[in-house]
């Protein structure tokens, strides 16, 4: 079946089977591993994209159903060759051991603090209960995101 | 993991949906349900007719009550004025379902029509007097929620029905609470409790009490309701009403190896008494 999206700004069309998830779509056909793929059962939050700038788990929907959408991965992030201040932040603090969980980290912090400049501690850690790390214990993770947030209140 | 292969059909339409819809057919609505068991193979339809892109399968209308398309999602639902307005319950509801990725792509038809036991948003469905609207190829149907929620896993719909919307009536004077006690990996319930309370001054009027989670399916719990209609909501009610919800959802509990039935029944209790005091506190 057809299928065509916009994958970080470039326009994508490809031939998929229905059953293709969105994730194997980015991974395995058009080589964006930066997604991971932790617990395939939607728990974990390693595969966060961005669908229409919301958060998606892109191991729980099919690449078909994304046609027409818009999507921003891990690796289109970043823009004009300048970290995402998320990535700053995740790279400042020290917000990562492993860096398996990071991708989907970053990409559900990115997409909360755009929507709540200023959270607090308390609706950051709460907001990633969707996002699993097994390294870290979160505090770093919790110290980088709140780095952003405040500064996008202007604190 | 890979689901098994079928054919993938979109629809445009209701009429479209109804008529594109074979025997060994699904709907797909958000996915948040259907994907998860196919990908463990716990279903493997032949074919998934998705709904996602019917525009008159989606929003919110306040109407004196509220009409709400199956297809809308749980954060529409939770941050829309009108629902927290008309029924703060559902709103509470939809905003604890999962997370906010959950939240985003799942939808109030596909978790209904699913019926899982632990899901939240049905609970406060059935507290609260909803209806649930249903199109087939043999016309339109209106159950409710009460009545459309059979057994586990289990609804009233029909092969090939398809649910339409949910309708709601006025809860604006009502007094409403949905809490829940997650589980802390899935975040689904292990026990939910919903409340609605309509006040005379201090006097409870009228209770209306579901619970979910811990049952089957979601209870209305007609004991504890009487236990707290008539009375200030002193504490020597609110036990009382603790202690029926208990005898409410014996024929239904659900538990595991992790949560017994004993154990959820007893927390339902403890929930019960924490909703009131959710409600009673705004
Ligand atoms: C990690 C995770 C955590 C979750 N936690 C919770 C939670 O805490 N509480 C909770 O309540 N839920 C939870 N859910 C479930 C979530 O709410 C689902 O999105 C919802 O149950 C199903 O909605 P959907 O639109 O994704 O449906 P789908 O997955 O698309 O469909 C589910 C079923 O409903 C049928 N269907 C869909 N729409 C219709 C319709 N309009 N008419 C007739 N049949 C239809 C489909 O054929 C299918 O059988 C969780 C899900 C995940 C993945
Ligand atoms: S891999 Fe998608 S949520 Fe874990
Ligand atoms: S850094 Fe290893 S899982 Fe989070």
């Amino acid at each position: 079946m057809q299928v065509s999206m916009t994958v970080n700004g470039v326009a994508q069309e490809a031939d998929v089977d229905p059953r293709t998830l969105l994730v194997h779509f980015l991974r395995e056909a058009l080589d964006l591993t930066g997604t991971k793929i932790g617990c395939d059962t939607s728990q974990c939050g390693a595969c966060t994209v961005h669908l229409n700038g919301k958060v998606l788990k892109s191991c729980t929907l099919l690449a078909v159903q994304a046609d027409g959408c818009e999507v921003t991965t891990i690796e289109g992030l970043a823009e004009g060759g300048e970290h995402h201040p998320m990535q700053t932040a995740f790279w400042e603090n020290h917000g990562l051991q492993c860096g398996y969980c990071t991708p989907g980290m970053i990409m559900a912090s990115a997409a909360f603090v755009r929507d709540n400049p200023g959270a607090s501690e308390a609706e950051i850690r709460h907001y990633l209960e969707g996002n699993i790390c097994r390294c870290t214990g979160y505090h770093n993770i919790v110290k980088a995101v709140k780095q952003v947030a405040d500064s996008a209140a202007g604190a | 993991m890979w689901p098994n292969t079928f054919d993938y059909a979109r629809a445009g339409s209701v009429d479209e949906a109804l008529a594109l819809i074979g025997d060994e057919g699904k709907f797909l609505a958000g996915g948040h349900s259907l994907l998860p068991v196919m990908k463990l193979r716990l279903a493997a339809p032949e074919q998934l007719v998705d709904i996602g892109g019917i525009d008159s399968l989606r929003g919110i209308s306040a109407n004196g009550g509220l009409t709400i398309g199956a297809t809308t999602t749980h954060a529409e639902i939770a941050d829309s004025a009108d629902v927290r307005a008309i029924c703060s319950g559902l709103a509470s509801a939809c905003g604890q379902v999962g997370d906010q990725a959950v939240r985003n792509f799942g939808t109030i038809g596909g978790n209904i029509a699913h019926a899982d036991p632990a899901s939240d948003p049905p609970t406060v469905l059935v507290a609260c007097g909803a209806t649930i609207n249903i199109q087939g190829a043999g016309g339109a149907r209106s159950v409710g929620a009460e009545d459309f929620f059979v057994d586990l896993f289990e609804t009233d719909l029909e092969d090939g029905e398809l649910i339409t919307s949910v309708s709601l009536p006025d809860c604006s004077d009502c007094q409403c609470a949905y809490v829940k006690f997650p589980h802390p990996a899935s975040r689904y319930a292990i026990v939910g409790v919903a409340v609605c309370l309509k006040m005379d001054g201090g006097t409870c009027a009228q209770a209306d009490v579901a619970v979910g989670g811990a049952t089957v399916k979601a209870v209305k719990c007609g004991g504890a309701e009487a236990a707290l209609a008539g009375s200030t909501l002193d504490d020597a009610a609110v036990g009382a009403a603790a202690e029926a919800v208990k005898a409410d959802i014996a024929d239904w509990l659900a538990g595991d190896i992790a949560y017994p039935e004993s154990y959820r029944q007893q927390m339902a209790g403890v929930f019960l008494r924490r909703a009131i005091a959710a409600a009673t506190t705004g």
